[in-house]
């Protein structure tokens, strides 16, 4: 069965007053009005989510949504897959479709973080490494400056070329009225604004951000019903590499990107050179090099110069994060990849406001853990 | 306290261990003691931002043991942990240093008793 996308919701991210029951229910109500679809039928409910427990203290979100937006007795089911568990939650919505168990399926991500002191919620996400890594006070962020170093010494990548993603993906969130950061920033800001993990600095990192996003999903059959304008879900996989992160045969390549991205593709019947758009997991500058090359845009060391040479810009040939990515857009863990569907899906119906670029075929990476599990979706317009 | 790497019965060398070997699936039946040896710096990071309870800047390296010439299908093995110092470079020679406590086990979101928290640093020689 054709899964297809008939609506979508993004709530402003950025530090909000609101909690995470809030937040969902806020996505939840606005994602069915663009729907143009009724609580009632609605089958099944789910919320992507990584940490409401160890954030907020609140539990058992799925069922507080379910009755929140008046959704019983539809299935509902709280989605963790850590940074991922948005794409998850997408796979997860595709699933009760294509299988035939729900014909409405609404999905809605969301994370109440900027409560927390920094140093808190990077504890919180560090919680999911392996205990010997944990111990050494290992951190994402840590991940990141090891991973950037080997790549920028084995590649002979300049440090710039790292700064101009984070350039690239500001100007981007501009145009995108929900991001936390609307903010042009020039290289030479991020080349000097205080270091995190060595070589990484400030501007090379997503924020702490509060947010939610949602998802409408139905049959191809019952969306011709409903709208003219709706896209299909042509290719979804996930898949997960080594949880230790040392262990990997190669620092510089993230398996599940390439795995995940690879049966996506199969699955669509398609290759990287279809793909008119891209939401790549930004969530440091140089995951966007890295899976610029496990979702195959470029050869394995390479992304770096397509960066350079403007080819990933919004009037590029392959523009990347028109959201403005993670990087300027924020990233609530839970709502990320969700957010992510956001993007493709307004690009796709042609309703992206001013970030609209040309799109009939759309992909997001969502990365979960440092390139422990990640989902790949394909979108196609129709 | 040893620092060991499991080897499965088909001769792959991990460090941490695993239930079964992620290489092949077969039991990790034997361990192999890296304190005392020389490994090489594949890359490293200084962390500023660091969490409750971990030292700051902490200097963390991904360590290379080089296993060849001994009796195992793998030829290195990787490990990850503190350096004593906070100046390396890539390709550094380090050896493993015992520490009692790496981070203060009462200020994380861990439960103190759910780990170990002893372990080896690497310090250039
Ligand atoms: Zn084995």
């Amino acid at each position: 069965m054709t899964v297809a996308v008939i609506g979508a919701s993004m709530t402003k991210f950025g530090e909000r007053d609101a909690w995470i029951r809030e937040l969902i229910a806020q996505a939840g109500e606005a994602a069915l009005d663009d729907a143009g679809v009724e609580p009632a039928d609605v089958d099944h409910l789910y919320v992507s989510n990584m940490a409401s427990g160890e954030f907020e203290g609140q539990g058992g979100i799925m069922n507080a949504l379910a009755h929140d937006l008046g959704l019983m007795p539809a299935y509902s089911e709280r989605v963790d897959q850590t940074s991922s568990s948005g794409g998850a939650g997408i796979y997860e919505a595709w699933q009760s479709i294509a299988s035939g168990a729900s014909d409405m399926t609404l999905l809605v991500g969301g994370e109440k973080m900027t409560h927390r002191s920094t140093a808190e919620s990077t504890d919180i996400i560090a919680s999911i490494t392996h205990p010997a890594e944990y111990k050494h006070g290992l951190t994402l962020p840590s991940f990141a400056g090891m991973t950037a170093r080997h790549y920028l010494e084995r590649f002979d990548a300049p440090r710039d070329s790292l700064a101009k993603v984070a350039v690239k993906n500001h100007k981007n969130g501009v145009d995108n009225p929900h991001a936390q950061f609307r903010k042009e920033i020039d290289e030479e800001t991020a080349l000097e604004s205080p270091i995190v993990a060595d070589p990484l600095r400030l501007y090379d990192f997503c924020p702490i951000t509060d947010g939610s996003s949602g998802l409408v999903f139905t049959t191809e059959e019952k969306a011709k019903e409903i709208t003219d304008d709706y896209a299909v879900v042509s290719g979804i996989a996930g898949a997960t590499d080594t949880h230790v992160v040392h262990e990997r045969d190669d620092p510089t390549v993230m398996g599940g990107v390439v795995d995940s991205s690879d049966m996506a593709y199969e699955m669509a019947g398609i290759g990287p050179d279809d793909i008119d758009v891209a939401e790549l997991h930004d969530m440091f500058t140089i995951l966007e090099f890295l899976q610029m090359e496990g979702c195959g845009f470029a050869e394995h060391g390479e992304a770096w110069k397509q960066v350079e040479q403007g080819r990933t810009e919004k009037d590029g040939e392959l523009p990347i994060n028109t959201s403005g990515g993670l990087k300027s857009k924020g990233h609530p863990l839970g709502a990320s990849g969700v957010a992510q569907g956001y993007e493709i899906y307004k690009q796709l119906v042609g309703e992206a406001g001013p970030r609209q670029v040309e799109a009939d075929t759309g992909l997001a990476c969502n990365v979960g853990g440092f390139g422990n599990c990640v989902i790949t979706t394909i979108m196609e317009a129709r | 306290m040893s620092f060991d790497a499991h080897v499965c019965e088909n001769g792959h060398v991990t460090y941490p261990g695993h239930t079964l070997c992620p290489e092949c699936g077969a039991k990790q039946t034997e361990t192999l003691d890296l304190s005392g040896r020389t490994g090489e710096v594949v890359t490293w990071t200084k962390s500023t931002a660091t969490p409750p309870g971990v030292r700051a800047p902490n200097t963390i390296a991904i360590v290379q043991f080089d296993l060849g010439g001994e009796d195992l299908t793998d030829d290195y093995v990787r490990a990850v942990g503190q350096v004593t110092t906070e100046a390396v470079e890539t390709g550094d020679a380090v050896e493993p240093v015992y520490a009692e406590e790496l981070r203060d086990p009462e200020a994380g979101i861990k439960v103190p008793e759910s780990q170990e928290w002893d372990g080896y640093r690497f310090e250039s020689v």
